[in-house]
């Protein structure tokens, strides 16, 4: 059995959400059981914003994340938030940018420059919850590269398919 | 003595109505009758929404569809059966406080949106069925058992607040001028858009009573001796038209009508014809 | 082909009612239950239907009633604060017979509360909210599939026995988004209400055949020119005093739906025979105790899990049967202890009885339910 609890955490606006509605359905083209979740309220307006997908071979009873195996950061609030007082296999992904203290020694752990990617490879900021997508598949590799863009063309403005399209591609491309 | 009006018009098993003897709903009812008669209308196709106090007991009088709904939410009622038949001629009849009161916020916004109901408010400037409290249409200075001091709220000009809101036909008539009053009824069920026609009413048991307007009759005179047209009103000083009652069409604009502005948008998905 | 999709709740829910039949909706916009109001003004159009986004509340119960009676199948949504104001005229349409559905996505209160954190808080308002004695059916939901399905049997269950019925979602399952499987045209049973074969016919509008208690329904413009009334009525639909009409209707009322219980309760139940404790769930708060059931029952814990769907009315017999099965009933739900006063009532000292609830606005997690039942 396997079972995927993910967390994304950031900024409103950076799309966070959306990207785990983007994770949910990718699990669902490739068989899973999906949950995604979200925090509404003045949180998700402009201030610290939060999105949750569970992903599994079998059927999902409770539907919120209580052991994530899978963190991603995009703020330093976030960091400081949600990514502390983790199991030891949940998987860490924050943000280059994010200042992580000397004496944080999660074992799992991953900084990639997402954020910098979206805004200067990419060349829009918006796109950076699909270059996040793109990393994090490429780490955690539940789903087919095809079925991951058949999501993301889901779920993307009109016009755009192709940039989200590259940043997805450069998303996966960060994680060596 | 039943006229031709009352056997088409009337549910005779459910008479006499239960109006207080001298009471100007009866004369009313019977003009929105004779309205609808000479409009030449289907009868299976109107329905009749009341809500609740003297004036929504002539929904069950009336041989109509009729439905005598909640305090103040007839238009809210009729709104719903509008816009999902908008096949069905809707006509509301209300009483002061059901309509400008409790009712009040349903009044401006079947005004805004211009749906196609005919709102007719049977004002007897008193809350008759609980026993004459104030409503918001009686007159500032007079008596209720809720104004035993007199009543120092302002009244509502009612069709003012309706055309302010946007309805695109607005009227007064009076129970004592039945002839020019089913006249208005009539242009405002005719009107495409959202009417509303102030009846003016008399109820000597409570308001009359209260403020010693005297008889049925006295309380009928001061209609008549105090009624100006609009016509006439224009031709009149604001202190000439103190305490007077404005009589006829009122208002009429142009806009388009709710249900048929919806109906296109229901056509763009080609789905027109039921 | 099977048409999976990724829905969320109050989407579900929206596309359900459309396969319902439902063409009419009106409402207010209030959050948890948003989604619903603007799925609908998006859908409706597209079938053919009618959306109208009223002044409040009250408006938006009432136009969806008038919607009704005019023949079309209707639906209003609302959460918390919005719930109480939909009172008024569920009452009407109790006493007039008019089929709706009222969607309340539950969400934490009094008042306005936490908007908008997950709550069961409206579970006895459903049943008590409307004053008067009155009938009441309601349905709690605990997926998305469920939003869709369950949406339908509360048309079907409206329209068969010309009532409201309380569609008792809640944050959980309005907000949660999950594969659901669309279920084909076909597959779906759908009732309409049964309406007079000659609209001009001369039985009285609310007289039941023989042995029925419930009348059928002619829509507005169809012939029969009949009286709406919320005051008390005889068969014809026009008011009275007479005690004895008052005594007829209200009993007939509540009857229409105490004696149609085999087919209006409906609950999931996973109690294996040696089964010790019962946690009683509903609505979303049972994906909590599913997840806990499990884990409980992987350690070797003798337990399982009875959940109405149908919460009103209350499947009194079961409940009965159960308690007198197990050592323990742990009522787990989202508020400081509603349907456990129905179980309570039910069970009497059948077995023992716990209870686990919250009131924080935080959802109960499947290790708080374990807990609970491991205590006593």
């Amino acid at each position: 059995m396997s079972k995927m609890e993910i967390r994304l955490a950031g900024t409103g606006g950076q799309g966070l959400i959306t990207g785990t509605i983007i994770l949910a359905e990718a699990g669902i083209f490739e068989n899973k059981f999906v949950a995604q979740s979200q925090s509404y309220g003045p949180e998700a307006r402009g201030g610290m914003c939060k999105g949750e997908v569970i992903i599994s071979d079998d059927k999902i009873g409770f539907t919120k994340v209580t052991k994530p195996t899978f963190v991603m950061a995009l703020s330093q609030l976030s960091f400081k938030k949600y990514c502390h007082d983790l199991d030891e296999d949940c998987f860490v992904l924050v943000d280059e940018s994010i200042e992580v203290p000397a004496d944080y020694n999660h074992k799992k752990f991953m900084k990639l420059p997402i954020l910098q990617t979206a805004r200067e490879v990419v060349g829009k900021m918006q796109t950076v919850n699909i270059v996040s997508i793109g990393a994090i598949n490429k780490i955690l590799g539940f789903s087919s590269a095809e079925n991951m863009e058949k999501a993301v063309l889901m779920h993307v403005p009109k016009g755009t398919e192709e940039l989200n399209l590259k940043a997805l591609a450069e998303g996966a491309k960060l994680v060596k | 003595m039943a006229s031709k009006l009352v056997d088409k018009y009337f549910r005779e098993d459910h008479l006499p109505h239960i109006w207080c003897p001298g009471c100007g709903h009866g004369v009313l009812m019977r003009d929105v009758a004779q309205a609808v008669e000479n409009l030449g209308l289907d009868q299976n196709k109107v329905v009749l929404v009341s809500g609740i106090g003297c004036s929504s007991r002539a929904a069950g009088y009336m041989d109509f569809n009729t439905m005598h709904t909640t305090h103040g939410r007839a238009l809210a009622f009729a709104t719903g059966i509008k816009m999902a038949r908008p096949d069905l001629e809707v006509i509301c009849i209300m009483g002061d406080g059901d309509a400008s009161a409790i009712g009040g916020n349903h009044l401006i916004h079947a005004a805004r949106r211009n749906i196609g109901i005919t709102a007719i408010i049977f004002n007897n400037n008193i809350y008759g069925m609980t026993g004459g409290q104030y409503s918001p249409t009686t007159p500032y200075g007079e008596k209720g058992t809720t104004a035993p001091y007199g009543n120092i709220d302002r009244s509502f000009n009612i069709p003012k607040i309706a055309e302010a809101a946007g309805a695109t036909y607005t009227a007064r008539g009076s129970a004592f001028d039945a002839v020019r009053t089913t006249k208005l009824i009539e242009e405002g069920i005719r009107h495409k858009g959202f009417s509303v026609i102030e009846c003016a009413s008399i109820c000597p048991t409570y308001y009359g009573r209260k403020n010693k307007k005297g008889s049925v009759v006295d309380m009928y005179r001061w209609q008549k001796e105090n009624s100006v047209t609009v016509e006439k009103a224009k031709t009149m000083t604001p202190e000439e038209l103190k305490g007077k009652l404005i009589i006829g069409e009122l208002s009429r604009d142009e806009f388009p009508e709710l249900t048929e502005q919806y109906q296109k948008i229901i056509e763009k998905f080609g789905k027109g014809e039921k | 082909m099977k048409k999976i999709r990724l829905m969320q709740g109050n989407e579900a829910c929206v596309e359900g009612a459309i396969a319902a039949g439902c063409r009419f909706y009106a409402g207010y916009p209030i959050t948890p239950s948003t989604e619903i109001a603007e799925g609908c003004a998006v859908r409706m159009p597209q079938v053919g239907g009618h959306f109208i986004q009223m002044e409040d509340e009250i408006a938006g119960c009432a136009a969806a009633v008038g919607a009704s009676a005019a023949g079309v199948k209707s639906m209003t949504a609302t959460s918390g604060p919005g719930f109480s104001l939909k009172q008024e005229n569920l009452g009407y349409a109790c006493i007039t017979e008019i089929p709706f559905v009222l969607v309340d996505v539950q969400r934490a209160g009094p008042s306005t509360g936490l908007p908008t954190s997950p709550s069961q808080g409206d579970v006895m308002q459903a049943k008590w909210g409307t004053h008067g004695d009155h009938p009441v059916i309601a349905i709690a939901p605990s997926s998305v599939e469920e939003c869709y399905r369950k949406c339908v049997r509360c048309f079907n269950l409206a329209e068969k026995y010309r009532t409201p019925v309380i569609f008792l979602m809640d944050e959980i399952v309005g907000h949660l988004r999950e594969s659901i499987e669309i279920p084909e045209e076909s597959e779906l049973e759908i009732i309409n209400r049964s309406c007079p074969e000659d609209p001009t016919h001369t039985a009285p509008a609310y007289s039941c055949k023989k042995g029925e208690l419930v009348p059928c329904m002619a829509p507005f413009g169809s012939g029969e020119r009949y009286n709406i009334t919320g005051l008390i009525h005889g068969e014809d639909g026009f008011p009275t005093n007479s005690t004895k009409t008052a005594d007829a209707q209200v009993k007939r009322l509540i009857a229409k739906i105490e004696e149609n219980l085999d087919d209006i309760l409906e609950w999931e139940e996973d109690m294996p025979e040696d089964a010790e404790t019962c946690i009683v769930c509903y609505g979303g708060t049972a994906r909590s105790v599913y997840s806990a059931v499990e884990e409980m029952r992987n350690a070797g814990e003798k337990v399982g899990f009875f959940r109405p769907i149908t919460v009103w009315p209350f499947p009194v017999e079961k409940m009965t049967e159960i308690s007198k099965k197990v050592k323990k009933v742990v009522v787990v739900e989202h508020n400081n202890g509603q349907l456990v006063l129905e179980v309570e009532r039910v069970i009497k000292n059948n077995c023992a009885l716990d209870f686990l609830g919250k009131v924080n606005g935080t959802v109960i997690t499947p290790d708080e339910v374990i807990a609970k039942v491991k205590e006593g």
